[in-house]
């Protein structure tokens, strides 16, 4: 790339200054971005804090100190709307991970039709989440969806994969990994990219076997790119909110509840005061669950 | 990005700014935005009512919004008017729904209004703010809730309409036997998993006539109440007896109006609303679909629950409330709030404007239920317009129920429980 | 020998993602060429006759054209938004991996706040009204703008870092201002990661849902995503305009997608490994 002749051509010059490295990169340029950010998005944010403490009807509020929270955490089904978002998470995030990277393998492999993999795996990226969710809603119809007609003609009974309140959470999750998995690929493929051929000459010559050459080249080279991963479709599952309320609504029954659709339920019964404490609820058990995993991914980083 | 390319992108912009500036041209004319709801009927009437107001009100425009419906609609309303940024017109619930959107603050008084005497008193007390003052004018017609049926299978197996539950199983039983689906449920659409249990309010009030004031007041509640159960005790029966429909956890609105149309499925529990559906679907169907008020126990105490049409409200920041009670006052005559949905051929149930007769042929179901008007007691209103206590999730506690996740007991005390927290809410004393 | 395996196992992905990727959009098509009748039935068939003119008919010209209206609003908050954020984005993104300041670490922590917190939506409308931008396409655009930074920064910065620090430096000797240097040096290097925040972030913005609902209203406001409620309501779905409807709206994403195609790996070597 051009970079590299770019910075061969400088070398031989001699450091800059501090103080004209300050001012060649101005505070500034953070302001535009600053003032967009912190009007249209702290202000609000922080000032709905205060109606966490309210009992709040959008016309007017009325103080109630902590009550809401005490609610919130007395709602019945927050547990399980706890553990489904954990569960929604881990399983999302797991299987982009394990998938990216095998497609990722696959599709940096002599493969024939490369091109034509990469764009129909990318392509679930580019439909509205809206969209997927009808359009998976009605597949996994249980008599006369395609996915069971399917199974069917292999002489399989298919389940109800959306009204079986056993199943159902982790049929949205599987649409979820359908959609997301094309992102995860592309990062991965890029991370595998940038591995130095090197690496594989050198374990070609210890006489590496292909298991060998996976486990201690590539998956702690590609490490970066599953950081990125991992910390992207992770807060992006535990957030997780159209998918679930484009397909089940939180059902059947309460079965598959996640924090963010219970707290846009209170949202929409009009309990607005109730649902701002949830969102704040929401917005510490994620960075008690992100902030630690992104110090891991990061430390790990470090030491290499 | 290179020269042209940034060229390109500037020029398309700047030509798509001018494109959007011309979608903006004021009007000479005082101008009105009305909000509607989405559905068909709703959207074919809103067209029909706002093109014959405009054509007898030359110097007033009437720009139509389209909304979504449901739940979703609440959150936009709500947001709307606690923001002053709501249209000038809107269409929104009636009842329990219509007390959560403090309806003395955001809406136009409307009870000084000469045609409110036209109103019948029964639509008049849905739209009623707590301090007595009238805010709404009906937007379409009254509806039954209660059992479409099919005819054709009742005539084939030689079922006559049953008055008692007990007798409606034991048709049931005969459905089934005969290799069609008793019963069906679609809980694909949520909302109309609560049929079974809101359709029984008439059962509930005709053992105890003052539940519903009790019930406001937080003096009775569902609870070790086997009458005020009922409900969810019916949907549990019909499940446990495998009386449903195979895909009803999957089904929706659509696919359980087929079933009952073509004769797959011989109850369907629903709103007379639907028949508007079955008329455009399967117009050669339609007076195959009847309609029964959901049965009690007791033959001599039956009649049906009934629910009220939505209203059309004045939102009070509206800079033209002058045009828009013109408007308000032509849905609430004969010409704007009946002749169009005549014509439209989407009669559903009664009209509640006095002067408004139903057309000669009405579908087989419409006049069903009309028989219940015509007798003495025998219909009620839901509970949703006679308490404004309504709880948000019980659309997924009958599903619940409906496919035998949960008992009767467990969700009648956590329904108790739901409730609650919606009474609280609102400031009810008692709560 | 290794050809072979890989004309097999070649073979085998394609017939996979055939199932996998390729029937759900068959799918999506089918459902756009039937009538009415037959798409209520939902199910994997041919079509009966060839509906897909009248359906597309009807999808563009329902509520007075209001796709029209809603294709010409997407496309303009789309572009003036995606072009900001990456403006506003690479200048964080390049103070941030240049400068070492004390207060770096609050910037992160507020930047990572941005992905997790939900928005309070009516604080946010009473804000917008109070700035006279409530129902505007500005007030969407900056809406757009506020929401997504957080997203853009992270990719800018980690990439940022990889660019040898030289090269500026260069520049500043050469006497370059701040502007000129990160304009003319260090944007155009830039460009692998631009091009995936082109493509993640007008996805994302142009299949936007939520936001416009609460913070455009109005039907000369309608934006792509509202258009499928046209065809979905509670109480009747016409299927076969509803897909129709999807079908249309996934075009624009999928342009943007075949235009940037074979650069989107290459943005996302930089963004992803190094950072």
């Amino acid at each position: 790339m051009s970079v590299a002749t770019a910075t061969e051509a400088t070398i031989g010059r001699g450091p800059v200054s501090a103080a004209k490295r300050e001012t060649a990169y101005p505070g500034w340029f953070l302001l535009p971005a600053a003032v967009i950010y912190s009007v249209l998005f702290l202000l609000p944010t922080i000032s709905s804090l205060y109606f966490s403490l309210t009992r709040w009807t959008l016309f007017d509020a009325t103080f109630i100190g902590f009550d809401n929270f005490a609610q919130f955490f007395r709602e019945p089904f927050l547990i399980k709307g706890l553990v489904n978002t954990v569960i929604y998470a881990v399983v999302t995030s797991g299987m982009k991970v394990v998938l990216g990277m095998a497609l990722a393998l696959l599709l940096t492999s002599r493969i024939i039709a490369r091109g034509y993999l990469r764009s129909v795996v990318f392509f679930p990226v580019l439909v509205s989440t809206i969209g997927v969710g009808i359009t998976f809603t009605v597949l996994m119809h249980p008599t006369n969806g395609m996915i069971n007609e399917g199974l069917a003609l292999l002489g399989v009974k298919g389940p109800g994969w959306l009204t079986n309140p056993n199943l159902a959470l982790f049929s949205v999750a599987l649409v979820d990994v359908w959609k997301g998995v094309g992102l995860a690929t592309v990062i991965y493929i890029a991370g595998l990219v940038a591995i130095p051929r090197d690496y594989y000459e050198a374990a070609r010559i210890d006489g590496a076997t292909p298991w060998q050459n996976f486990w201690f080249v590539t998956l702690p080279l590609s490490r970066p790119a599953t950081a990125t991963v991992i910390t992207l479709s992770f807060i992006g599952g535990l957030r997780t909110f159209d998918l679930i309320w484009a397909m089940t609504k939180g059902g059947p029954g309460f079965s598959s509840d996640t924090i963010a659709s219970v707290i846009y339920k209170q949202y929409q019964a009009g309990f607005f005061g109730l649902s701002t404490a949830g969102n704040v609820v929401l917005f510490i058990l994620i960075a008690i669950l992100v902030v630690p995993l992104t110090m891991l991914l990061n430390r790990k980083r470090g030491h290499e | 990005m290179t020269m042209i390319k940034r060229r390109a992108l500037v020029g398309l912009t700047a030509g798509l700014l001018a494109m959007t500036g011309m979608v903006g041209i004021a009007y000479a004319q005082t101008s009105l935005t009305l909000f509607s709801p989405n559905d068909q009927a709703a959207v074919a009437y809103t067209e029909a009512m706002v093109a014959a107001f405009e054509a007898a009100n030359p110097d007033i425009k009437v720009e139509i919004e389209v909304g979504p419906g449901g739940t979703e609609r609440d959150n936009m309303v709500k947001s709307r008017l606690a923001t002053g940024t709501m249209n000038d017109v809107f269409v929104y619930n009636t009842g329990s729904l219509f007390q959560a959107i403090n309806p003395v603050q955001s809406t136009v008084d409307l009870s000084s209004e000469a045609y409110m005497s036209t109103i019948l008193d029964s639509f008049k007390q849905t739209v009623t703010a707590t301090d007595g003052t009238l805010h709404g004018v009906p937007y379409g017609q009254a509806m039954g809730g209660g059992v479409l049926y099919n005819k054709r299978i009742y005539e084939e197996l030689g079922l006559s309409v049953p008055k008692t539950w007990d007798e409606f199983m034991a048709n049931n039983a005969k459905i089934k036997e005969a290799g069609k689906a008793p019963v069906i449920q679609t809980f694909g659409d949520t909302w109309t998993s609560q049929l079974f249990f809101l359709a029984d309010y008439y059962n509930i009030q005709a053992v105890e006539p003052d539940f519903a004031a009790k019930y406001t007041t937080n003096e009775a509640k569902y609870a070790g109440n086997v009458a005020a159960m009922g409900g969810f005790q019916k949907q549990a029966d019909v499940y446990n007896a495998g009386y449903l429909n195979e895909d009803y956890g999957a089904a929706v609105l659509d696919d359980g109006l087929r079933m009952l149309a073509q004769g797959d499925g011989a109850h369907y529990p629903m709103l007379t609303f639907a028949v508007g559906t079955i008329a455009q679907n399967y117009p050669d169907l339609l007076n195959d679909v009847g309609y029964f008020g959901l049965p009690g126990n007791d033959a001599a105490k039956n009649g049906t629950t009934v629910w009220m049409p939505t209203a059309l409200y004045i939102s009070a920041n509206s800079p033209n409330v002058e045009a828009a009670k013109k408007l308000v006052a032509f849905v609430a005559s004969k010409e704007g709030g009946c002749d169009p949905w005549v014509e439209l051929n989407a009669i559903t149930g009664p009209f509640l404007i006095q002067g408004c007769e139903l057309p000669a042929s009405v579908p087989t179901a419409v006049s069903d239920l009309g028989a219940y008007f015509t007798a003495e007691g025998q219909t009620a209103p839901a509970l949703e317009f006679l308490s404004p206590v309504k709880g948000p999730n019980l659309e997924n506690i009958t599903v619940e129920v409906g496919s035998g996740i949960r008992t009767p007991e467990d969700a009648a005390a956590l329904y108790d429980e739901d409730v609650k927290k919606q009474a609280q809410q609102l400031g009810l004393p008692g709560w | 020998m290794k050809n072979r395996a890989s004309v097999i196992s070649g073979i085998a992905a394609i017939v996979f993602s055939f199932f996998v990727f390729v029937i759900p959009f068959l799918f999506i098509i089918l459902m756009s060429f039937k009538d009415r009748q037959q798409a209520s039935l939902r199910d994997f068939s041919w079509p009966n006759g060839f509906h897909l003119w009248d359906n597309l008919v009807a999808v563009v010209s329902t509520r007075n054209w209001m796709m029209v209206t809603a294709f010409i609003n997407s496309s303009l908050i789309t572009v003036v938004s995606v072009t900001l954020l990456i403006v506003l984005a690479a200048m964080v993104g390049f103070v941030l991996a240049r400068r070492k300041a004390k207060w770096n670490g609050t910037i992160e922590f507020l930047i990572l706040a941005g992905l997790m917190i939900p928005p309070a939506v009516v604080p946010t409308i009473w804000l917008l009204q109070g700035l006279k931008l409530f129902g505007t396409l500005h007030g969407m655009i900056l809406i757009q703008v506020a929401y997504n930074l957080p997203f853009s920064i992270i990719l800018y910065r980690a990439f940022i870092a990889t660019i040898p620090r030289e090269l500026d430096e260069a520049a500043i000797i050469d006497g370059a201002r701040p502007l000129d240097v990160f304009f003319r040096v260090i944007l155009p290097l830039l460009w692998p990661v631009t091009v995936t925040n082109i493509v993640v972030q007008s996805v994302g913005i142009f299949n936007d849902f939520t936001n416009p609902l609460y913070y455009l209203p109005g039907s000369s406001n309608a934006t792509v995503q509202l258009t499928l409620y046209n065809f979905q309501s509670q109480f009747n779905t016409s299927y076969n305009l509803l897909f129709t409807n999807i079908l249309l709206i996934t075009i624009p994403p999928l342009i943007v997608f075949l235009f940037f195609n074979r650069q989107i790996v290459a943005g996302m070597t930089a963004g992803a490994v190094k950072g």
